[in-house]
């Protein structure tokens, strides 16, 4: 993989770099992915009260860990960020895999979770309230494992040096994901 | 300015220096199926989207002549059975919006004139560009293999209303519903990378010295487009997700029975379709625009006007979406809401051709290939607009709704915007894009035989629609009312129009390829425009320019006063100034 690139990519008429732009029309067309799902569950949870008991067997306490690990994974994608920035890839390299990490836990438990909701006979067609909960959760789970295949593959250059900017952008889509789920977690696990 | 840059390719490496990069060698693959070259990707959409036009054009034929002659063994077909005719009606629309008017208009026309109008060297992403068009060719081939899978290519209308599209006992096509929803939603993943380049490279990569007015009027509304179909796609992506989760796995996200809500659907669905509509109606309007101004020498008439009416309209386009629900059982009320704004979404869009005609009125025009192309561009979506207005107001669209008198004002809308609107720009960049000239004699034979069968077909069919012609039937023997003589007449009338339109389109492709070959050279600028791609070689080379172009000045000084050539080009620096004293 070559790293000379067109001088378009390099120009910057805004005064925002071209990968910082295009990340957020990235974050802007994921918002309205979630919105459209999102706004279909709230339109449903509106109209069917039965919503609430079905949600009542949900386990918060799981979910409100998921969303400790997620914050907590944020973090660290602020930290490499700021290592990237004073130009020390090496720490930041160690970030993005703390990172990383948070992600991995965070898919470990929702798998767990899932395990045991679907042995106890909750599975995606049992009705509308699961299938939103499987689908809205599941949706936010791939872009995290997303963002951690997109994390492996940039950190390699990270760690060398190379194209730091990229620490700050996968870790504006990592904060994206993170806005999701706490969309998601009061959603989905709160409102009973 | 430095020498242009390599694309992030690996090969390109032994093109750095060389100004025609395609001359120096290239594996086959390396440069016609793995280029990062915009003007590549361009081609490539370019040819997928023309030859998939030739098979929407061929489903046409095959569901005319059932119409018109019912049970007739089609020539080249077969006997259209119901199930057949039903996959060809929904394929015919999924194909030409998403599989032609997108990729030629957006996608082909994006990708070449970006770049070169901007005056830089490529996309800011050439990979993703890549990729994108990868992935679109991906889902040209699932549409086309869900054709001949078992039951056969989903025949749900291009709408894929539920429960109709969510449950294979009522459609009948197990596997072509699913690949009929991967197909789409793939084509979707790949606009949306698309689109995130052409926004970029637009707001980052102009040329030095080129301001937000400066920029030519296509890339605008491509741009714009882009952002509208970021904005809108979305739900319909959730939306595709639920739908192909109700088909595959067996959820009740649309089913009333299981707590669901089939209408949801319907919404989201024309959250997306409505401003889809202006998604490609914008480009295409664009390039009218261009060619318009170019053939009027004149400078185009109230520019920001256009710009600012096309941002009324993407705007207003997401709050028109219920129309298309009048008597889907919503609230009388939200009709008389949606009646409002669809009538409203007519003034910038009638601005917009106003403001063509201005540009025609005192100019001097030349009746070109492309210009017949663009004015008639005009006269067919005007007639589009005005019978939209009947549609658009709630109580006149009771009586006309699923009559064929909406499906003629969409094919005045639809055909200008991917045929009128691709021909325009086609014609007019081929210069540009192949280096030699098409030949007149030959284009303007094509533009009559196209323009003439065009009106021949749908002004019947808006006859046939207010005669209750309902859409999306198979065989109108079995309906009394509908099978008088008359009637079928015009059915007859319509179909060997439609014949003779698409014999007429060979021409359109033998003048293609043989002005490849045997056309006069095109020089640098054969039209004496002024905006930045005439400005490099025809076609452009490896980086479009030996040294990358600055811009001084707007896209349309026609006609300055006191200066001796009619065009003032966009790179030429103020120095000429003293001319023009």
């Amino acid at each position: 993989m070559s790293t000379t690139k067109p001088i378009a990519t390099t120009r910057s008429a805004t005064g925002i770099p071209t990968g910082r732009l295009a990340v957020w029309w990235v974050i802007a067309s994921e918002i309205v992915i979630f919105g459209g799902l999102l706004g279909s569950y709230i339109m449903h949870r509106l109209g069917h009260t039965e919503f609430g008991g079905y949600a009542a067997h949900t386990n918060t306490y799981i979910g409100a860990f998921n969303t400790f690990v997620l914050l907590t994974s944020s973090l660290s994608a602020v930290l490499a960020h700021n290592a990237a920035e004073k130009g020390d890839g090496k720490t930041a390299h160690k970030f993005l895999w703390g990172t990383f990490f948070g992600g991995l836990v965070f898919v470990c438990v929702k798998s767990v979770e899932w395990t045991i909701e679907i042995s106890h006979g909750y599975t995606i067609t049992s009705n509308a309230f699961w299938s939103f909960y499987y689908t809205a959760a599941g949706l936010h789970a791939c872009h995290v494992i997303g963002g951690m295949v997109i994390m492996a593959i940039i950190s390699v250059d990270v760690k060398n040096n190379r194209e730091l900017q990229r620490v700050e952008l996968i870790g504006n889509y990592w904060h994206f994901v993170d806005i999701v789920w706490i969309f998601l977690f009061p959603l989905l696990y709160i409102a009973k | 300015m430095a020498e242009p840059a390599q694309e992030a390719d690996a090969h390109a490496a032994e093109g750095h220096g060389h100004a025609h990069g395609e001359h120096h060698e290239e594996s086959f693959f390396l440069k016609y199926l793995w280029s990062t070259d915009h003007k590549m990707i361009a081609m490539q959409y370019m040819f997928t989207g023309m030859f998939m036009a030739l098979i929407g054009g061929f489903m046409a034929y095959a569901f005319r002549m059932q119409l018109a002659f019912p049970g007739i063994e089609v020539p080249l077909y077969g006997q259209v059975s119901p199930a057949e005719y039903n996959s060809l009606v929904t394929n015919h629309g999924t194909i030409m919006i998403f599989w032609v008017a997108m990729p030629v208009l957006i996608a082909a026309f994006g990708n070449y004139l970006i770049p070169l109008m901007l005056g830089c060297d490529d996309m800011v992403f050439p990979r993703i560009n890549r990729l994108s068009y990868q992935i679109f060719l991906l889902s040209a081939i699932v549409l086309i293999y869900s054709f001949f899978v078992e039951g056969g290519g989903f025949g749900g209308a291009w709408t894929a209303y539920p429960p109709l599209s969510a449950k294979a006992e009522y459609n009948n096509t197990p596997l072509g519903a699913p690949l009929w929803v991967v197909a789409v939603a793939l084509e979707f993943v790949a606009f949306l990378l698309g689109g995130i380049n052409f926004v970029t490279t637009a707001m980052n990569s102009r040329a030095p010295g080129m301001k937000m007015f400066d920029i030519p009027v296509v890339i605008w509304m491509i741009v714009i487009a882009s952002i509208l179909f970021m904005a809108s796609v979305g739900p319909l992506v959730a939306g595709a997700v639920m739908l192909l989760f109700d088909q595959t796995v067996g959820t009740g996200f649309y089913d009333p029975d299981r707590g669901g809500d089939p209408v949801l659907w319907q919404h989201l669905f024309w959250f997306f379709g409505h401003p889809e509509v202006y998604v490609v109606l914008l480009p295409a309007v664009g390039i009218v625009g261009d060619v318009i101004t170019v053939f009027s020498r004149k400078k185009l008439f109230g520019y920001r006007t256009v710009l600012f009416t096309a941002f009324a309209t993407g705007l207003l386009s997401f709050f028109v979406w219920a129309h298309h629900q009048f008597i889907s059982g919503i609230d009388p009320r939200m009709a008389n809401v949606f009646t409002v704004t669809t009538v409203l979404i007519s003034v910038p869009i009638a601005e917009m051709m106003f403001v063509y005609i201005a540009t025609l009125y005192g100019g001097s025009i030349r009746l070109t290939t492309p210009m017949l192309w663009a004015l008639s561009f005009i006269f067919a979506f005007i007639i589009g607009g005005v019978t939209g207005i009947f549609l658009g107001a709630s109580g006149s669209d009771i009586f006309f709704h699923d009559t064929y008198f909406v499906l003629a004002h969409f094919h005045y809308t639809f055909f200008p915007i991917a045929i009128l609107g691709v021909y325009t720009g086609v014609t007019f960049w081929y210069p540009k894009m192949f280096g030699k000239m098409l030949n007149e004699t030959l284009g303007k034979i094509h533009f009559w035989g196209t323009i003439i069968p065009f009106n021949c077909i749908f002004i019947p069919l808006f006859v046939l629609g207010l005669a209750g012609q309902h859409r999306r039937i198979w065989n109108y023997e079995n309906f009394p009312e509908l099978a008088r003589p008359e009637l079928f007449q015009l059915r007859e009338f319509a179909t060997i129009s439609l014949i003779v339109m698409l014999l007429f389109q060979f021409v359109f492709i033998f003048n293609f390829f043989w002005s490849m070959k045997a056309g006069k050279p095109a020089g640098k600028n054969p039209w004496r425009s002024s905006t930045l791609e005439w400005t490099t070689e025809s076609p452009p080379g490896h980086g479009n320019w030996k040294e990358l172009p600055s811009c001084y000045r707007g896209p349309y000084e026609y006609s300055v006063p006191g200066r001796e050539e009619d065009f003032w080009p966009q790179d030429e620096p103020p120095a000429a100034d003293a001319k023009t004293a």
